[in-house]
């Protein structure tokens, strides 16, 4: 059974777009990313998935049951990361931590416990006083506390910093290793590269690419750094240019034939050629008349 | 009740404030009245030939020489304002506040369907205005005793009752316009508090526009009426329910389709 999945989902706001014919399907157990960069439907699908938001055409079923008709039943297996944490001014941590557990109808306190540790977060102060990243650690216990089905992670490290994005990326592959489906969406695409096992692309708020990210970043395209001179002008098929100290850098999906030929002919005293990363293929799906390579 | 438990715990220090407020304020009140007694002659002279003024407050036909007379005033002016306020201000942000401090993406995704966030809210407001209601009786029972006057009990529970049917009725249709708002919403509050007060001043005063009484709560709070019929008027009331149940039907009937932002 899935545990997302969507039939030609959208959410139009009148005039101003939201998503539109969105097709995805998240498998159950499976770490899924979502990526597009802000302003993309990201947040609106998401948005959509937890009935904050009615859809106004297709449908979308979370773990077999339907988002519209079945929101509170859904929600009991699911934890929602937000992108930006606010909490009720004047309440401390625990008291915030209690409240999403007393919602939830479980004692989770324990299970709070380990992940205030593992995440050091002081339950004692009060909301307001913490920063970006503190707030955020609160919304993930919120998140996590109940070891829900299903994780929807909202553009997740954002204000964490290197050493608690590990710890949390650390969390999320327990729970993942533990059988829940995580469902992430972010702009950061290494993390993508290296938690997801699939991914979607979304674009304007639809879905531009939809695959496993091995195959999203399989391209013909490669990451060419040569040091020295060459005739780079006769070559067709160069993007992403980049010159500086004695060396270039550029984007090759051009006949390497010819590429071996200009490169043979110059005065190149080292080179590497490598795969493009997720990042230069996002982009890549973003340039507006590029095509696929 | 989660929700009924955490909304009375964040809306402690304000109903602390106002409860206090116009606890203390109608307190006060009565403890004048002895002195006030002593020169009620003057007082009534002054008070029945200031004009539409006169009318307005109902002064025209109360007796400022007795408790009930003077209480009905002043019970008009302290907790027919204050309680309106308090009401509408409790009802309006109840559910625009979510959305205004941010705070309903994290109420919403968590599995509690949206009925029964209305209605928890619902209760929180109900239970903060009874309680405000009770300790502000107790307080004028206590003033009354203190200073040796025989307490009006029938005056005192009609008065007391209008008012509370008053800020029920405020809450609700605050309540409905709550659900419509996403921010903004205390000047609205406030100002409907105050609109319906001054409908009722006019009322009072050009007769032409006594319909107003039908329309705004404080048509079945005046203390003159109350006290020379001895019963509250039943059909202001059965509007004034109606009004309230358009308001609590409203809330219900927006939010739970609303988006939320």
């Amino acid at each position: 059974m899935e545990a997302i999945k969507t039939n030609n989902l959208t959410k139009s706001y009148g005039e101003a777009r939201g998503i539109v014919d969105l097709n995805l399907s998240v498998e159950k157990g499976e770490l899924f990313g979502f990526i597009g960069p802000n302003g993309a439907g990201k947040s609106t699908t998401i948005r959509t998935l937890l009935g904050l938001i009615a859809p106004t055409g297709g449908s979308a079923q979370i773990l077999g049951m339907d988002i519209v008709k079945d929101r509170e039943a859904i929600l009991r297996k699911v934890g929602y990361l937000p992108s930006e944490a606010v909490f009720y001014s004047g309440m401390k941590v625990k008291d915030v931590l209690k409240l999403s557990a007393d919602l939830r109808k479980v004692n989770c306190a324990d299970e709070a416990k380990i992940l205030c540790d593992r995440l050091q977060l002081d339950t004692s102060r009060k909301v307001e006083e913490l920063s970006f990243g503190n707030r955020k650690k609160v919304a993930i216990v919120c998140a996590f506390q109940s070891n829900p089905e299903l994780l929807i992670l909202d553009e997740p490290t954002g204000g964490l910093d290197p050493l608690m994005q590990r710890e949390f990326f650390e969390i999320v592959r327990e729970r993942n290793r533990n059988g829940a489906t995580v469902f992430m969406s972010s702009h950061v695409l290494s993390e993508i590269q290296r938690n997801c096992t699939r991914a979607a692309i979304i674009r304007e708020g639809r879905v531009v690419a939809f695959d496993r990210v091995e195959a999203l970043s399989k391209t013909n395209a490669r990451r060419v750094t040569a040091y020295g001179s060459a005739a780079w002008n006769e070559l067709d098929g160069i993007r992403d240019r980049v010159d500086g100290d004695g060396a270039v850098s550029f984007l090759y999906s051009g006949d390497m034939k010819r590429l071996l030929q200009t490169l043979s002919k110059g005065d190149i005293t080292d080179l590497t050629v490598t795969e493009p990363d997720l990042e230069e293929i996002f982009l890549h799906y973003y340039e507006k008349d590029g095509d696929r390579s | 009740m989660t929700i009924v438990k955490h909304e009375l715990r964040q809306g402690r220090i304000s109903f602390l404030i106002w409860t206090a407020s116009i606890g203390l304020l109608l307190s006060i009140c009565v403890f004048l009245f002895p002195e006030m007694k002593g020169e009620m002659e003057g007082v009534n002279d002054l008070f029945s030939s200031m004009g539409s003024f006169t009318s307005a407050f109902g002064m025209d036909r109360l007796n400022f020489g007795t408790l009930t007379g003077y209480y009905a005033v002043e019970c008009g002016n302290v907790l027919g304002l204050g309680g309106a306020f308090y009401a509408a201000l409790c009802a309006v942000s109840m559910l625009s506040k979510e959305e205004k401090d941010r705070t309903a993406e994290f109420l919403l995704t968590h599995p509690i369907s949206r009925f029964r966030i209305i209605t928890e809210k619902l209760i929180a407001i109900l239970i903060q205005i009874t309680a405000m209601n009770l300790v502000i009786y107790a307080c004028s029972l206590g003033a009354m005793t203190a200073i040796g006057e025989e307490i009006p009990w029938n005056a005192l529970h009609l008065l007391h009752g209008a008012y509370y049917l008053l800020q029920i009725e405020l809450a609700g249709i605050c309540f409905g316009l709550s659900a419509f708002m996403r921010k903004g919403s205390v000047g609205i509050g406030l100002g409907i508090a105050v609109l319906v007060y001054f409908l009722n001043l006019i009322a009072n005063i050009a007769e032409v526009a006594d319909f107003l009484k039908y329309i705004t709560p404080f048509g079945y709070c005046e203390g003159a009426d109350i006290l020379t019929n001895g019963c509250l008027d039943g059909v202001k009331i059965a509007i004034g329910a109606a009004i309230c149940l358009a308001g609590i039907a409203a809330a219900y009937l927006k939010y739970a389709n609303k988006d939320i932002q």
